[in-house]
């Protein structure tokens, strides 16, 4: 470190040098917001990009069902052990299987992705840009399937907004 | 005549009618197959185990080629993988290659020999022939025509094992395919190990279908108590739950396999357990700790010792349970009324499955539990308990209502000063009992069944018991040392060392030296 100049070691100088930078921002913040980087959330929407990992949501196929077939790679690949899909006979035999429940566990999911990678289908995405997922009871960040393909809004859930407003 | 020959520069000697793929199997060197299996005929179809020997142009199939003097054979040669692939090749045209959503996945002939001698990429432009999807061939058991590599291995053991003849192949070239006679199901006792041996995703089990990707899957190995037979199962679950279970290799038990009441017997694991001790208060079962009520059965045991305590045991315990409750009735209950009630005896056959459903009736009886007893002395029994002679009764395992009837059982409610139910399942009359202690399953815990022929073999336990349920073991330590008793039983293994020491047959005996594939204590007995 280098030793303090006569002129620093007076301290009183340095202090008013400080606070006229001080002083400038917060003119520059009164008079004109043009250089401020502060964002207005959440009354404003932040800028997500494309590519963010969101909240999961159900793709669909054609005719509307889930285009999901349960083959559960998703819930192996998971490192939060949080998709748990119930399987069952689907009426048409090519079709196989279909998932029952579907149910992502939002509070133990770490946005990884990986089940978005690992998913054959396309089924399931995280495109949603839905970073803000709140709730007042724990049970309520259980996104069973019909909330993850959009049939549902989530319960008691206040995404984006104050909870006063 | 034994044979000398070498296998991959390996020197062996193999059985005389032994045929290459036996030979090898048998000392260690794997060669890959779908449609040979040890206990079945040689059908010498699917083609997948080429093998290479010194002297001969063409690969040769190793399960239907015997053994020669001198002969030299090459399981892993350059031609001989490049053979194989071709093989794979083929039979992969018509696959419809849905692993993603296909049971066998994780477990599959194809996936694996893929991985190993496969990774070429289609060269296949043509339509795949289209088949029958999720035909009901019987109770249990699905059949899926495209997944098919017409192995024919459910259609001989059909036709070998079970004895029913209901599968054949119909059609020829690209249209044959495995079915059912017209008229006939699947469904003979032993169905479901055509799904078993199937090496392919053509068969599956509806019980299982969809459950669980097999990979979750941890597997211990156990014994069946379905029956006397003890049948070697491995112990197919996760997370405290069974799936399934599968027949483990024993030739002098079950061969390979299991009847389909034995496969389906893991329900009682998972559902209606008795989870909690109970005592009855306000007339109903109220929960309550292990600690209170063991102090309520020892009140109860104390105020009557001797011939006014009843003991009814069903021989589904373990040796070292039984061995356990015996020195219980003449140590420290000394002399009370035992009785070891059999069940009703069912279906039986020649082949696995005995009239007798418990798995322990032999090694109860080493133990020094008494014979099965007969209706007049339950009988006997019940009458004891209506005169007041038996004033306090343990049933361990006991379905009450089955072996007294439901009149009599109600009854006992009042006639008795305390009723001790012991079970792992909740059994018709156990609402009856003033205490209610739950014990594990097989599954839950160690411990040695004894089958009816002598064959004294291994349960591992799978996971911790549910609840609060104990191993019975555990539960005859408590009361004994309630009673006054110095038994310091940490583990099952620890009380088969005390049963190694007291009871002849079984001298010497520990875990390790059982092993996976059980002890024969008959030719002592």
């Amino acid at each position: 470190m280098q030793p303090l100049t006569f002129w620093q070691k007076l301290y009183i100088p340095e202090i008013l040098r400080g606070m006229a930078v001080t002083t400038r921002h917060f003119m520059t913040n009164v008079f004109g917001r043009r250089h401020t980087v502060t964002q207005q959330y959440p009354e404003e929407p932040t800028y997500v990009s494309e590519r963010y990992r969101g909240r999961h949501r159900l793709m669909r196929k054609e005719d509307g069902s889930p285009r999901c077939t349960s083959c559960m790679l998703c819930a192996t690949s998971c490192p939060a052990l949080c998709i748990h899909i119930q399987a069952g006979e689907h009426p048409d035999p090519t079709v196989e299987k279909y998932p029952i429940s579907f149910t992502i566990d939002e509070l133990r999911c770490v946005f990884c992705g990986l089940c978005v990678e690992a998913c054959p289908c396309d089924a399931i995405r995280m495109d949603t840009g839905v970073f803000a997922l709140a709730a007042y009871k724990r049970e309520n960040f259980l996104y069973p399937r019909n909330l993850l393909l959009g049939d549902d809004e989530p319960v008691n859930i206040a995404e984006g907004k104050a909870p006063h407003q | 005549m034994a044979k000398k020959l070498t296998i991959d520069g390996k020197e062996i000697t193999a059985r005389d009618n032994a045929t290459i793929i036996q030979a090898a199997h048998e000392s260690g060197i794997a060669i890959p197959h779908y449609c040979y299996h040890p206990k079945l005929s040689i059908a010498g179809n699917c083609r997948m185990c080429l093998v290479e020997l010194e002297g001969r142009p063409k690969l040769e199939i190793a399960c239907n080629t015997p053994v020669a003097d001198n002969m030299v054979v090459f399981t892993n040669s350059p031609k001989v993988v490049e053979g194989r692939r071709g093989v794979l090749e083929f039979l992969l045209i018509n696959h419809p290659l849905d692993c993603p959503i296909c049971d066998q996945a994780g477990e599959c002939g194809l996936q694996d020999y893929y991985m190993q001698y496969g990774l070429y990429h289609s060269r296949f432009q043509e339509e795949k022939v289209r088949g029958r999807k999720v035909v009901d061939f019987g109770p249990d058991v699905v059949f899926d025509s495209e997944r098919c590599i017409l192995c024919t291995r459910c259609v001989r053991f059909c036709h070998e094992i079970s004895k029913t003849n209901e599968l054949g192949i119909f059609e020829r070239g690209d249209t044959a395919q495995i079915a059912t006679f017209p008229g006939k199901k699947l469904d003979n006792p032993y169905a479901g190990n055509t799904v078993d041996v199937c090496p392919v995703g053509a068969l599956t089990s509806k019980d299982f279908r969809f459950k669980i990707r097999v990979w979750f899957l941890k597997e211990t190995k156990s014994v069946c108590p379905g029956c006397a037979r003890g049948c070697n199962i491995n112990i197919h679950h996760h997370n405290g739950h069974v799936y399934r279970l599968k027949p483990r290799q024993n030739d002098a038990v079950n061969e390979t396999w299991i009847c389909d009441e034995g496969r389906f017997g893991y329900k009682a694991i998972n559902d209606n357990r008795v989870l909690h001790p109970q005592i009855q208060q306000d007339g109903r079962l109220q929960q309550a700790s292990w600690q209170a009520a063991l102090a309520h059965a020892i009140e109860a045991i104390r105020a009557h010792e001797g011939m006014a305590v009843g003991i009814v045991v069903a021989p589904q315990g373990t040796n070292e349970d039984s061995y356990l409750l015996a020195r219980l009735a003449t140590e420290v209950l000394r002399a009370p009324h035992v009785v070891l009630y059999p069940g009703v005896p069912g279906y039986e056959d020649d082949f696995l499955i005995r009239a007798d459903k418990n798995p322990n009736t032999r090694g109860a009886q080493d133990m020094g539990l008494p014979a099965p007893a007969t209706a007049a002395q339950l009988a006997a029994m019940a009458q004891a308990i209506d005169q007041g002679t038996i004033k306090v009764l343990y049933a361990i395992g006991v379905n009450l209502v089955e072996a007294f009837g439901a009149e009599t059982v109600a009854r006992w409610g009042t006639q008795l000063d305390c009723l001790i139910v012991q079970t792992s399942n909740m059994v018709p009359g156990g609402e009856q009992a003033h205490v209610l202690l739950p014990s594990a399953t097989y599954a839950e815990r160690d411990g040695t069944f004894t089958n009816f022929q002598g064959y004294l073999q291994r349960l591992n336990a799978a996971f911790a018991p549910r609840g609060e349920a104990w191993p019975a073991w555990q539960i005859y330590t408590r009361l004994a040392q309630g009673l006054g008793q110095d038994w310091a039983y940490a583990s099952a293994e620890g009380v088969l060392h005390d049963i190694a020491a007291a009871i002849p047959p079984y001298a010497g005996l520990s875990y390790a030296k059982i092993g996976d594939l059980g002890y024969s204590v008959a030719h002592e007995s």
